[in-house]
């Protein structure tokens, strides 16, 4: 299967990437201006907010998959938009499983950051946008280390998009779902195939990334 | 341009956890020339300028500028005596403040690399800033805060660890930024650079100016004898 190229794991493997990296740059959109916010601003709610965020990040998977499962279904308050068992779910199920992560990796990087920064853009008069800006371009190397930790959580999560995608072949089916099945139909050697897969996938993202970005390279900072 | 002057201080004191850092001051500034402020250690030389300057927060007393003060702090620039290096490049890091003010990139880009010809940097125009010396450094620092040719410049020791030469450059920097007609006001340790650049004087003891005074007449004979003996290089409590 894996030598010749299947069509079927072709498919699975490209909805595994299509599903997650979807999530991961949703995910860092929302994320990432968040942990710069929490570095930069402080309001009353700021440490129960970083508090729970971090509280967050250990969500459990399938405890999100159930939530979304119940607002999505016919009968839940967003089931007429027919989301159910379909990546679009299963992109929101990831979404909501990241998030908390890679704003509390970012939020731990940018502050250090902003501690370096503060008088200076205080004295350069800075709108608070202006900083975050600055904050988030100049420590984009540490944010992109918080966004590969989020793409590692969804990638290989398997929880909630059961839940919520249900696995159905050609539709849903992803790496992590296909491995849950093999392995549950004893199909031993197909599941740990697929496991490499899944594994080799993950380790061409995050250089691919490096590469795209250039870090480690003439070692800049 | 907008002026600033005649600053006024009223009664202006600073404090962090209930100790006052520095205060009340009351102290009038006028356009020109270069203030050095001089004191031991934890005299409140840098809590002056910090006030002044509006990043630290006034407990009591009022600052008056001659102009809003909003517009007071768009016309000032601040060195720190540890160059603050933002993560860029020597260009980006001059470019900044000019985006901030509003010019397009490319204009900003052009005025930066001119500000970095001025310094001595414009060799390393792409060099990440982070990786410069401590004498490149804080004339980068320097150059970023006059590339918005700021009115009045606040500089805390800014050659605190620097070698000779490096201090050198940086003096002939200032003289010509006060020549150029931006305010200096300055804080130092190293009495040579006082004499070489002050043309007033401001000493500082205990957390309140204790004499002010036009150069010539500070280091011809100061009138406290504390300064006096500050400047004979006794230690002064």
């Amino acid at each position: 299967m894996l030598i010749t190229l299947d069509a079927d794991l072709v498919e699975i493997t490209l909805r595994s990437l299509y599903v997650t990296l979807t999530a991961l740059v949703i995910a860092s959109a929302i994320a990432l201006p968040l942990g710069a916010l929490l570095a930069v601003r402080r309001f009353r709610a700021r440490r129960v907010t970083i508090a729970v965020l971090n509280a967050l990040m250990g969500l459990p998977p399938v405890v999100v998959g159930l939530i979304v499962y119940v607002m999505l279904s016919r009968s839940g308050p967003f089931g007429v938009l027919g989301l159910l068992f379909t990546p679009t779910a299963m992109i929101i199920a990831q979404v909501i499983i990241i998030v908390p992560l890679i704003a509390s990796i970012a939020h731990q990087a940018l502050r250090e950051l902003w501690s370096d920064y503060h008088d200076l853009l205080i004295s350069m008069n800075t709108t608070q946008t202006q900083r975050v800006q600055a904050l988030l371009w100049d420590g984009r190397r540490a944010l992109l280390t918080a966004s590969l930790a989020g793409f590692g959580r969804a990638i290989g999560e398997v929880g909630a998009i059961m839940v919520v995608g249900g696995n159905i072949d050609h539709h849903t089916r992803v790496l992590t779902t296909a491995i849950a099945l093999e392995t549950g139909k004893g199909e031993f050697a197909l599941a740990l195939g697929l496991g490499f897969v899944l594994i080799a996938m993950a380790i061409a993202v995050n250089l691919a990334i490096h590469v795209i970005s250039r870090t480690e390279r003439g070692g800049r900072w | 341009m907008s002026n600033l002057f005649p600053v006024k201080l009223e009664g202006a004191l600073v404090r962090r956890a209930g100790k006052v850092l520095i205060g009340p001051v009351d102290l009038e500034l006028h356009a020109k020339g270069v203030a050095i402020v001089i004191g031991p250690n934890g005299a409140g030389k840098t809590s002056l300028l910090r006030m002044m300057h509006g990043i630290a927060r006034l407990g009591e007393g009022r600052i008056d500028w001659a102009c809003p003060p909003s517009e007071a702090r768009a016309h000032q620039a601040f060195v720190f005596q540890q160059p603050i290096m933002m993560r860029r490049s020597v260009l980006g890091n001059l470019a900044y403040p000019l985006r901030l003010s509003g010019l397009s990139r490319p204009e900003a880009n052009a005025r930066a690399a001119e500000a970095a010809v001025d310094v001595g940097l414009g060799e390393m125009l792409d060099r990440p800033a982070p990786y410069l010396s401590g004498g490149e450094r804080q004339k980068l620092a320097l150059a970023r805060a006059l590339v918005t040719q700021p009115e009045l410049l606040f500089l805390d020791e800014p050659c605190a660890s620097l070698d000779g030469r490096a201090t050198r450059e940086i003096e002939e920097i200032l003289t010509r930024a006060a020549a150029r007609g931006t305010r200096l006001i300055m804080s130092t340790h190293d009495m040579g650079q006082a004499r070489r650049l002050a043309t007033e004087v401001l000493f500082l003891l205990n957390g309140n100016i204790h004499e002010h005074s036009p150069a010539e007449a500070f280091f011809g004979g100061a009138s406290t004898a504390q300064a006096q003996a500050f400047l004979k290089g006794d230690i002064v409590e």
